[in-house]
């Protein structure tokens, strides 16, 4: 933007170009018009040579625009404005590449998802349904979400905010080294392994059965480093000076923290719990290993066998026929839903409560 | 809170607050001690089951081609798996890094700006995504589509020997490579896009005044100015495409085979090994699992430790975060 | 203070939506799918003698996963205390898991071996697992080859397809079992199950008693062929012969004909090539002889069988239970779905959906034997 102003200013529409200084310039349409002639070329290409791909047109045409535009800038503007032209080209070409698959990801779960949501696939479970027939629904796998979700944030919240306290206002000797070398060490953990370690230890060793409640310990393991380290920071954002004046007033430290330092930091904080919470939603890979899966509604996490959206999107996707593939892509298209909802409430909140200037 | 007591009167405030203060420093402290306790106790029950699964297997751990490890004495090593790991994550790297700064350059530098804050959220967003709409889109929309592609390229580069194909199913390492390419990409587009925009905007203009092109702003100015920044994003995502699970075990078709060609299916990832063989591994085959897991754990330790040395070096010279 | 105090009304607010609609969540579910479409389920269903309740458990054989399925439809319409939770994670994870104590029952389609019965008597107290033929069925050999219908092999072309020895549609073994049709000169991508199943065990064993020269692997849960392309579960294998052109695989008849595939009909000597349906699976299974010891029930299939519309690629699926020592809160539900799936009524509701029921003499004693479960 400030390139086209500097770039413009020296031409004087009055003054006829007379300037040495200046070089001939490709038209403005220039762009465009050879990303036109690109397209047309690449599908004329790709008709004629038999493509069956329509992926391979595009790349061809992309080619082929890059190097219409490298030739002629060179050829009309020289070097320097045709790597300027190749870098804006190569950008462009960069930025619609990658707008295909995640479009094209979006596009399928929304329409093939559409299909069969509604209210009530919303509303029953699976039960009794035969899987090679159209319906049934999600609503014990919603329920399971929630709960096991719920239960992750319940353990891992308060746990790794108050760490996170000890931390920042309290902890400088070894006990906090050691603690922050954990946490930098739990945020590598692999998902699945996080599984494999309840599956080991809770079910296998100690003879709990399948439950909801074995999922969200997993998933609480996957959550307590990231709410650590996002409290972290928010609370080393909050100025000093504002402890060090309520601690001249005399209010003791722990009033300090409670009433000073975390409602100053809230805003973060509570962003910070809610990504969380949202990347631990759609965690597959722990949950596989230990709700075991099920088809009828089951309120209690604690005891028996559940289901979950990302379980029920893999289940559905193993059973491998039109109906169960109709089930996933409706399921998937909750499941981006719930994740963005929880993405945008975070989003909203780390706006309303920002500090403002 | 648990913590928070009425309001202290002003004849008691000096006992209440020592109490207050020392039972809100125990409950901090305490948590703090029960994650320790938890993230050790992982550490060390990881490492004993992989030990003990090591210990009992008759194969050579890291450099075996074979997963026996539910028979009887079982063999099994990590050699197929940790080359499928690393081959499709850095596969997933070198596709999306590029195209990843492309699109942070474009958000930052060159988009028209009222298109350039949507994008910007509409990729946060893409980066919550599960993996397993990933794995279920890869599954039944990308592998199918991916057979002209590959046709094409073992016509064309087949012989290099690493791009021959034979039609069929393109559930390969390859396959793996540009899906975990396009989970990652979000995540590294924004933190290389927040470098970017961090960018010292004195030094551009000065650049432009003095007559360079946006291109040569960009390479003299920018790109410097974010190098480390854009290598940190690549190995976080790194880091998540070596872990990534789900995605990975709904597009490959595994095997225990090292193929020279990464377009044949066939090959097998950590993470994916272990979704795949959970199921019917009995004492000793979990334990074998759990070991392999280990392995992955250390990798990604070792990425995210060099993520981190990098970032804090910048730190350092750069200023540009203080 | 007064930032403290609206914050808290705020907490109360989201507290209260987030119970509220947790509320209304739970009270808008139903786990009713009935539809008002279940007449014959219920007129099946009044039959059924319930017993016990809860959530039973069970996991193992896909290949039953069908039948399960509308077993699980009638008995729950008639038996709403008791919820029958089948997951088709394949033989292998449905044994081990039944050794662990986790599930009340496994499906398999290849019994106990030795070692297996012998961790089984740690779950089952004072016991052992046995097994429980309950559902049989052909493995369909499904192929996808533009152009051509019909396809007619025979044991010794299979295994060399599937060992890799013969690698185009046109080999001349091909032609010569189908003289009349346009076969191309396609590469085959046979796929095989890359996790452990009953269904690949039934399969080889086929091949190798069949055609013992060119399939020299033992058989086995896990796939010992050579090359080929690994596919997770029968649905996998479905998924994959249904999107490429040229590609071959084994699955059971129910995953067929559900993702409308074609199959191979069989040369096993007859006078007329085989087709692969229920009725057919039925004469090979009806020469089954039941070679369990005690109260185990495992048969021995006849993969031999030249007999008149025999189809010799079959499996059977067994339940594995404890004959003694069954856990006490699952035993009664147990006994009592078992009951109804070796019924009459549950035997012949498998018809419809592609398989073959266990012969009369065998399921007799498969009856008697759940009656004396404990």
């Amino acid at each position: 933007m400030s390139r086209t102003a500097v770039a413009d200013a020296p031409v004087d529409r009055a003054a006829p170009p007379v300037s040495t200084l200046r070089q001939p310039r490709l038209p403005r349409w220039a762009p465009l018009g050879l990303a036109a002639v690109a397209a047309v070329l690449g599908i004329g290409i790709g008709l004629v040579g038999g493509l069956d791909s329509r992926l391979q047109w595009g790349l061809i045409a992309a080619v082929l625009y890059l190097g219409l535009t490298a030739v002629l800038a060179s050829t009309v503007e020289g070097t320097r404005q045709a790597k300027d032209r190749l870098a804006t080209s190569v950008i462009w070409v960069c930025f619609l590449l990658a707008v295909v698959p995640l479009a094209s990801l979006l596009w399928e779960t929304l329409v093939r998802g559409a299909k069969v949501l509604d209210g009530y696939f919303l509303t029953h479970s699976m039960s009794g349904v035969i899987t090679l027939e159209p319906g049934g629904g999600i609503y014990h796998a919603l329920i399971g979400t929630l709960e096991q979700v719920g239960l992750a944030t319940l353990i891992a919240a308060p746990l790794g905010l108050l760490t996170a306290v000890y931390l920042v206002e309290y902890g400088t000797g070894r006990l906090a080294k050691a603690i922050t070398f954990f946490v930098d060490v739990m945020t590598g953990i692999p998902s699945i392994v996080a599984g494999l370690f309840i599956l080991s230890f809770w079910i296998i060793i100690l003879d709990f059965g399948y439950s909801g409640f074995a999922g969200a310990m997993a998933l609480a393991i996957l959550m307590m480093p990231i709410v650590v380290r996002s409290t972290e920071e928010m609370l080393k954002l909050v100025p000093n000076e504002l402890r060090e004046a309520s601690l001249a007033l005399g209010v003791p430290k722990w009033k300090t923290i409670i009433k000073v330092v975390l409602p100053t930091a809230v805003g973060g904080i509570t962003t910070g719990i809610m990504l969380a919470v949202a990347r631990i939603a759609g965690e597959s890979a722990p949950i596989l290993l230990l709700v075991f899966g099920s088809a009828e509604i089951n309120n209690n996490p604690f005891d028996g066998a559940q289901s979950s959206l990302p379980y029920f999107i893999y289940e559905q996707w193993a059973l491998g026929n039109e109906a169960s593939y109709d089930r996933a892509w409706a399921a998937a298209l909750v499941l981006i839903a719930f994740v963005m909802i929880l993405n945008l409430v975070a989003r909203g909140i780390a706006r309303w409560k920002a500090p403002k200037h | 809170m648990a913590t928070e007591t009425p309001p202290a009167t002003a004849a008691s405030a000096k006992g209440a607050t020592r109490k207050g203060d020392r039972i809100f420093l125990g409950l901090s402290r305490g948590s703090g001690i029960t994650l320790l306790a938890i993230m050790a106790a992982i550490a060390v029950f990881l490492t004993w089951r992989a030990a003990l699964a090591i210990g009992a297997d008759e194969a050579n751990f890291l450099t075996s081609f074979e997963w026996d490890a539910n028979a009887d004495p079982p063999r099994f090593g990590i050699a197929v798996l940790a080359f499928g790991t690393v081959v499709s994550s850095v596969l997933a790297m070198v596709l999306a890094v590029p195209v990843a700064v492309g699109i942070a350059l474009f958000i930052s530098h060159y988009a028209p700006r009222k298109l350039a804050a949507p994008l910007g959220y509409v990729i946060d967003l893409l980066a919550a995504v599960p993996s397993i709409v990933y794995g279920l889109w890869g599954a039944l929309f990308l592998v199918p589509h991916l057979t002209g592609l590959y046709t094409w390229m073992d016509t064309y580069l087949g012989w290099t020997g690493l791009f021959t194909y034979h039609g069929g199913a393109a559930r390969s390492l390859f396959t793996v490579g540009i899906l975990l390419a396009i989970m990652i990409l979000p995540i590294v587009t924004n933190v290389s896009r927040e470098v970017f925009r961090q960018s010292p905007k004195m030094q551009e203009e000065a650049a432009l005044a003095l007559g360079a092109t946006r291109w040569e702003v960009i390479r003299m100015s920018v790109l410097p100015f974010g190098r480390s920044g854009v290598i940190s994003a690549s190995m976080l995502g790194l880091g998540r495409a070596l872990g990534e699970t789900m995605a990975v075990a709904t597009v490959l078709s595994p095997s225990f085979l090292i193929k020279a060609s990464l377009l044949e299916p066939g090959g097998g990832t950590f993470a994916q090994n272990i979704a795949a063989g959970f199921k019917e591994a009995g004492s000793t085959g979990r334990d074998a699992l759990i070991a392999s897991g280990l392995v992955l754990f250390v990798i990604t330790l070792l990425v995210n430790g060099a993520a981190r040395l990098i970032i804090a070096r910048r730190k350092e010279y750069s200023g540009a975060n203080a | 203070m007064k930032l403290q105090r609206t914050l808290r009304l705020r907490t109360a607010a989201v507290g209260a939506l987030t119970v509220c609609g947790a509320l209304a969540l739970s009270a808008c579910g139903s786990d009713d799918n009935s539809g008002g479409s279940g007449n014959d389920t219920t007129k099946a269903a009044s039959k059924i003698k319930c017993e016990g309740e809860g959530n039973l458990l069970a996991s193992g054989s896909s290949a039953q996963k069908n039948a399960m399925d509308i077993w699980t439809q009638t008995y729950q319409s008639a038996c709403g205390n008791t919820q029958i939770n089948y997951k088709p994670t394949g033989s292998g994870a449905g044994i081990q898991e039944f050794l662990q104590g986790k599930t009340a029952f496994a499906g398999s389609d290849s019994a106990l071996k030795p070692d297996e019965v012998a961790k089984s008597k740690k779950v089952c107290k004072g016991g052992q697992g046995i097994d429980l033929p309950m559902v049989g069925g052909p493995i369909a050999v499904t192929y996808h080859l533009e152009g051509v219908d019909g396809l007619v092999l025979d044991a010794d072309t299979l295994a060399k397809i599937f060992d890799s020895k013969i690698t185009k549609w046109n080999d001349p073994a091909i032609k010569k079992l189908n003289p009349d049709a346009k076969l191309p000169g396609k590469k085959i991508q046979a796929f095989h199950r890359s996790d452990e199943s009953g269904t690949t065990d039934n399969f080889t064993k086929y091949l190798n008693t069949a055609a013992p020269s060119s399939w020299k692997h033992e058989p086995e849960k896990a796939w010992a062929g050579k090359g080929g392309q690994g596919a997770d579960g029968s649905s996998g294998i479905a998924t994959n012969v249904k999107q490429n052109d040229g590609s071959i695989g084994y699955a059971e008849l129910s995953y067929a004909t559900g993702n409308d595939l074609d199959t191979v009909k069989l040369d096993t000597g007859a006078e007329e090539p085989v087709d692969a349906t229920a009725d057919n699976a039925s004469k090979a299974i009806a020469d089954a002889k039941v070679v369990g010891q005690g109260k185990d029930l495992s048969l021995e299939l006849n993969y031999k069988t030249e007999s008149e519309g025999a189809y010799p690629i079959v499996l059977v699926t067994y339940e594995i239970a404890c004959d003694k020592g069954n856990k006490k809160e699952s035993l009664d539900a147990t006994k009592s779905f078992l009951k109804y799936t070796a019924s009459e009524d549950g035997q012949k509701a498998l018809k419809e959906k592609g398989y073959a029921p266990i012969p009369d003499e065998i399921v007799t004693k498969v009856r008697s034997t759940i009656d004396g479960l404990s």
